[in-house]
């Protein structure tokens, strides 16, 4: 640093230069890096996801007439996309909560002190890997009107049930979602059970706490950040139930399995653009104010532990 | 079993019981009186303690083996519903085509909307079974050598998913980097639209999906779908929390011994993550083997369809292969797991943690 005329100011200046260039040079190297994928995401998500929004606002793809909210009017309205948004918020509003706490279950059990954990864990893992089309074909002997399931409770007197074509149907998609998302959410419980500190419940058995307690006051604080992130994993895979809906019941499905995604398909082969657009923005934003209302409730809770 | 182990009573000491008491301890001693205890009384009182914590332990134990054997039957009933489908539809393809139709054939009346009218099909009840009465390969050989549309689904299957694995991977790995080691206030900003695209559902990004190939004239090809697959923004997230955690005294090292970015990149960052590019590479290939979305509304040409979607379109005439084709089109994903489940539990877990 010591040079043979010490000019204060020389120096500084040369720093702030040198530390400029080597930012300048530092955002090249970094932004080269990421330049595929911004490009890519560029060309193929944000940039169309402007022109569906210009879009939205136009009479339909060939007439560019500026029509305002009239498009989000028409599908607000629209009997279909009524009855799809109510069926697949109903469905995540039912099955999120149940596979976090599903899930979470599970994960205390396999890691309490039952023998073979880990063949447990590889078994209820198996389902996430196994593609919804491989399965359908069970699915459809259990639960058609003709199928396993009623005959086994003819057995025990047991009216049948027309299954994929009541609102038994519900329960039926939600049995197909739990049965593959569990293992996922279970695993990833049971990595947040194990990174809870020994010590802490050791000593708290050592108290007298009971299970229960401990893992109220002692587990679950550890676990919130874990639970929204289940959540939030549970509430893009809700969105997918679709194809369990596709596969089985095909596209036109009972009334009560009629997903938002069946109405965008349907929009989608009858080329409505206004219509399909202004669907999509709104629930854009729909999911936006779901994960910002996630993000702010983790973050609440996140401090509260912390503290 | 440190809680069983009996500590030997003893008198505490009157000197220390005294320096309590100086300090204004919380119990208030001065009542207590301190009892000497011979040699007898006090093995008595071992004797005794010791009986206590036995038949404690002897309660404890049976109550911790009672949840214990509760436990282990819950989690083999769990199990097996998670195993039932798969097990059934791998016995179910080795049933011969007679068999499956004596078995099933009610299910598919039910199921054809035109067949509505024989809901009093009730003389054949439909049985699961389990053990095919017969073990025969005749769907393989059918599904193999006779029928070549179901080996050109698979292979659309194929082309579709490995190039975007690998693809999203390369991508991936590069953007996770740079976001992992440049975090500057507007990167964070595009980070997080990162996220927010991650969690949008295809409701909302096969719209400007579709726009796109539109425009590029690339609707109903596999590009279509290859494309917005290997710029998905899953495994930049992922990877690049992994990357964050790689602790910066490795990267600082690193640079004092003249490495530059690419060094430490190709290196320290991803032979660390190695474990959660494995894990991505898995994920990603179940997810995409398994769409049905895109392709759905990407692809119209029936002819350039996977097999995911391609499954459900088996009419009753062949149900008999549906079985073995259906085992097919899941192995893949089920030999990968066999292979790569620790790297996947490790990946799903890592992923978990902020």
């Amino acid at each position: 640093m010591a040079t043979h005329e010490y000019n204060p100011d020389e120096v500084r200046k040369r720093r702030i230069k040198g530390r400029r260039k080597r930012k300048l040079r530092e955002w090249f190297v970094f932004t080269g890096y990421l330049t595929p994928s911004l490009l890519g995401v560029l060309l193929f998500f944000f940039g169309p996801m402007l022109i569906v929004l210009v879009q939205s606002f136009q009479r339909s793809s060939t007439n560019t007439e500026f029509v305002g909210f009239d498009n989000y009017v028409h599908v607000w309205n629209n009997q279909a996309f009524k009855t799809a948004a109510t069926n697949t918020f109903i469905f995540a509003g039912i099955a999120v909560p149940l596979a976090v706490l599903l899930a979470l279950l599970l994960a205390l059990l396999l890691s309490s002190k039952i023998p073979g954990k880990s063949v447990f864990r590889s078994i209820m893992l198996n389902p996430m890997m196994v593609p919804v089309a491989s399965i359908v074909l069970i699915w459809q002997v259990m639960f058609s009107y003709n199928g396993a399931l009623n005959t086994y409770m003819g057995w025990f007197g047991i009216d049948k049930i027309d299954w994929m074509k009541s609102d038994w149907s519900r329960l039926v998609i939600l049995i197909l979602f739990l049965w593959k998302n569990l293992g996922y959410n279970m695993v990833l419980f049971i990595s947040a059970i194990s990174a809870v500190p020994q010590e802490q419940l050791e000593s708290a058995k050592m108290d007298g706490a009971s299970a229960v307690r401990r893992f109220f006051s002692i587990k679950l604080p550890y676990l919130w950040p874990t639970i929204f992130f289940v959540g939030i994993m549970s509430l893009i895979n809700s969105f997918k139930i679709f194809r369990e809906v596709y596969l089985l019941a095909g596209d036109y499905p009972f009334d009560a399995l009629y997903m938002l995604q069946n109405f965008m398909n349907n929009m989608f082969s009858h080329l409505d653009n206004a219509k399909l657009t202004a669907a999509a923005i709104i629930m854009c934003i729909a999911m936006i104010i779901i994960v910002g209302i996630l993000f702010i409730a983790e973050n609440r809770l996140g401090r509260d532990t912390e503290e | 079993m440190k809680k069983n182990e009996i500590t030997p009573l003893q008198p505490m000491p009157e000197k220390v019981m005294e320096e309590q008491h100086d300090h204004g301890s919380i119990r208030d001693i001065k009542e207590v009186e301190i009892v000497r205890l011979s040699d007898e009384e006090l093995e008595e009182m071992h004797e005794r303690a010791r009986a206590v914590a036995k038949r404690k332990a002897v309660v404890r134990n049976a109550t911790s083996k009672f949840w214990t054997a509760l436990g282990t039957l819950l989690a083999i009933a769990v199990a097996a519903f998670a195993l039932m489908p798969i097990v059934l539809t791998i016995l179910d393809s080795f049933m011969s085509t007679d068999e499956i139709k004596t078995n099933y054939s009610a299910v598919y009346n039910s199921l054809s909307s035109a067949a509505a009218e024989t809901k009093t099909y009730l003389s054949s009840t439909p049985k699961l079974k389990m053990i095919p009465d017969m073990v025969s390969f005749s769907q393989y050989k059918t599904l193999l050598f006779l029928s070549p549309t179901y080996l050109l689904k698979f292979w659309n299957s194929v082309a579709l998913v490995v190039p975007i694995v690998f693809g999203q991977l390369m991508v991936g790995c590069l953007a996770a980097y740079s976001f992992s080691r440049y975090r500057r206030k507007r990167r964070e900003v595009l980070f997080f639209s990162y996220v927010i695209l991650m969690l949008m559902p295809f409701q909302v990004t096969l719209v400007p999906n579709y726009l796109i190939a539109n425009w590029l004239g690339i609707y109903n090809t596999w590009w279509a779908i290859i494309l917005p697959g290997v710029f998905s923004t899953f495994s930049v997230y992922l990877l690049s929390k992994y990357m964050r955690q790689i602790p910066s005294s490795y990267i600082e090292a690193a640079k004092l011994d003249g490495a530059n970015e690419w060094n430490i990149f190709t290196k320290i960052s991803l032979p660390m993550c190695k474990s959660a590019i494995y894990a991505m590479a898995i994920l990603l290939f179940i997810d995409y083997w398994n769409m049905v979305e895109q392709p759905l509304i990407l692809l119209e040409n029936e002819s350039k369809q996977p097999l995911s979607v391609f499954l459900s379109q088996i009419n009753a005439s062949e149900i008999g292969v549906a079985f073995a084709a259906s085992f097919i089109f899941m192995l893949p994903p089920l030999l990968i797991f066999l292979y790569g489940e620790q790297y996947l539990v490790e990946g799903i877990s890592r992923s978990g943690i902020k």
